[in-house]
């Protein structure tokens, strides 16, 4: 009943083979699980699923599983930017994704990836940080996004990003009110009723688009095995309107700069359908109301 | 807590329940499919999640590798978010570090560690939402995986917490009940047997009252092993019928 990537246990021959379908496979638009270059898994996304957060996300995308919660904090707003709050991204490999991940195993891809979070949303639209204000130079809100790697089944960049805006889209945060009295003092009060609160924007959030290069052709969505076979690959962050707010190439390999130009219109055009079906979900699931069943990793 | 009433006149806590009643507990085992076993469990708002790896070859140094038994090695991390107050740092701390002894030390004398010389089991637990008796969920699905990984086991191993208000054991506390700083026991239990694989006490607590409290968390520990064991009949269950028995 388990079988996962346990390599190991496949004879030379076998692998010999099953790389050459992967490789070859994309030239005819078909690959070893059935779908096209362009086509994702299937992806689970609930929201609302840790309670003592104040926005939380799962995606299931194949064999990958994200859990992002947000929490917002009060804090003093950065020096360069007075009248904005910020945005602190963490990841945490955990160990239930491999054994290699124990301890401090997991920091080096944990760092790879918030430093990737951090650049895609470094730029004025990701997120209105103004909303996040609530008395300049002083208070501000300071959302800390904390991703949790469950499983990892291939596509990490795609799922954590996919998981942080469904997380900012479920994220309230609750409304202040600062209160000056006459000596110049400042109360900050909150709402009494606990449903008051701000929603973030996710327009612009963008989500990231992971490009594998195997062979000749580029495949979108890779599983682990389709990563082995891959020498080189190009995230493309793309916002919901088609605009790429990063792009950074990663791998052993080399790409030539055709190649670079069609995995970026190709970027472009899945992370169009991508924020579309997102956004559809995020809205049904919305729509539901506070009765909807909660489902988690019970279902 | 100045004014918040444990246990009220008429016997209730503060979310409700009785005195030896326990909190809601659903679980389901087989989450992950990468992993050789994995479980989820909700013990009311406390969600554990436990994987385990192995049986399989020792990692690191060989040295470590004990020549008639296996080597029981687990990790206790807790997400950032799952705290009232955000953590900085999910594993690695000094409690989260005595966490995973006191797991492994829960397990190494559960698992029949002799039928596999030479290798290492990993038990990884990853705390998703803490309301209080979190060691006691994590035994709890940590069971659970080790079932689902196959591994044989002497018995399961069901925990359960208890404390003591106003001359009343209570079983199964939550995170205001803990906050409280009443004295608190945390118990592992292998039910057939009855045999504790790990006792643990916090603050002071007469040794009159210890019996009872002692006999409130075995109790507690009991009705948890009733549930779980249905949760691992039901998997089998559906795992027979997805096979076509």
């Amino acid at each position: 009943m388990r079988d996962g990537g346990r390599k190991a246990s496949v004879s030379m021959g076998e692998v010999g083979k099953r790389h050459s379908y992967i490789v070859m496979g994309p030239l005819e638009d078909l690959r070893v699980d059935g779908r096209g270059c362009e086509d994702y898994r299937c992806v689970e996304v609930e929201t609302d699923v840790v309670s003592n957060t104040s926005g939380s996300a799962r995606v299931k995308l194949g064999h990958t599983d994200i859990l992002v919660g947000v929490k917002a904090e009060m804090g003093t707003p950065k020096l360069e930017k007075p009248n904005e709050g910020y945005l602190e991204f963490f990841v945490d490999c955990s160990a239930n994704a491999t054994p290699e991940f124990e301890g401090r195993g997991g920091d080096d891809l944990g760092t790879e990836i918030a430093n990737t979070l951090y650049r895609i949303f470094n730029n004025k639209s990701s997120v209105d940080l103004k909303t996040l204000c609530i008395s300049p130079r002083e208070h501000c809100w300071v959302l800390y996004v904390d991703v949790l790697l469950l499983e990892c089944g291939g596509n990490l960049f795609d799922a954590i990003s996919i998981a942080v805006k469904a997380a900012l889209f479920n994220t309230s945060i609750p409304r202040v009110r600062v209160l000056e009295d006459e000596e110049g003092s400042k109360d900050i009060e909150l709402s009494d009723d606990p449903y008051d609160c701000i929603r973030l924007s996710v327009e612009n959030v963008p989500c990231i688009v992971t490009l594998c290069k195997i062979g000749y052709r580029h495949v979108v969505d890779a599983t682990l095995q389709e990563e082995a076979c891959s020498l080189a690959s190009l995230l493309v962050s793309v916002t919901s309107k088609g605009v790429v707010t990063c792009m950074r190439k990663v791998g052993k390999g080399s790409l030539d700069p055709e190649s670079i130009f069609e995995m970026m219109e190709t970027g472009k055009r899945v992370g169009k359908v991508l924020h579309a079906s997102l956004q559809s979900v995020l809205h049904k699931e919305e729509s539901l109301g506070p009765k909807r069943q909660k489902v988690g990793f019970l279902g | 807590m100045a004014g918040l009433e444990l246990l009220s006149d008429q016997g209730y806590r503060v979310d409700g329940r009785r005195a030896g009643e326990l909190r809601k507990i659903q679980a389901r085992m087989g989450v992950f499919a990468q992993a050789d076993g994995s479980a989820y469990i909700e013990q009311g708002n406390t969600k554990a999640l436990a994987v385990v790896y192995g049986p399989h070859e020792i990692r690191g140094s060989r040295a470590r590798a004990l020549p008639d038994r296996a080597l029981v090695n687990c990790q206790y991390s807790s997400a950032t978010f799952s705290t009232g107050e955000r953590k900085r740092r999910p594993h690695g701390d000094r409690k989260s570090c005595e966490m995973g002894l006191q797991l492994r030390q829960t397990f190494e004398a559960a698992i029949l560690t002799q039928l596999h010389p030479r290798s290492q089991i990993d038990i990884y637990v990853q705390v998703l939402q803490a309301d209080g008796g979190t060691y006691a969920a994590c035994v709890n699905a940590a069971t659970l995986a080790v079932l689902d990984a196959g591994i044989p086991m002497r018995d399961f191993v069901c925990a359960c917490s208890a404390g003591f208000v106003d001359g009343t054991a209570l079983a199964d506390l939550s995170h205001v009940e803990e906050a409280a700083g009443g004295p608190q026991l945390a118990l592992a239990l292998l039910p057939a047997s009855g045999q504790i694989a790990l006792l643990e006490m916090d603050a002071r607590l007469h040794e009159d009252h210890l019996e009872r409290v002692l006999e409130a968390a075995a109790q507690a520990a009991r009705d948890v092993h009733t549930l779980l064991d249905r949760v691992v009949r039901q998997h089998v269950r559906e795992a027979s019928i997805l096979l076509g028995d």
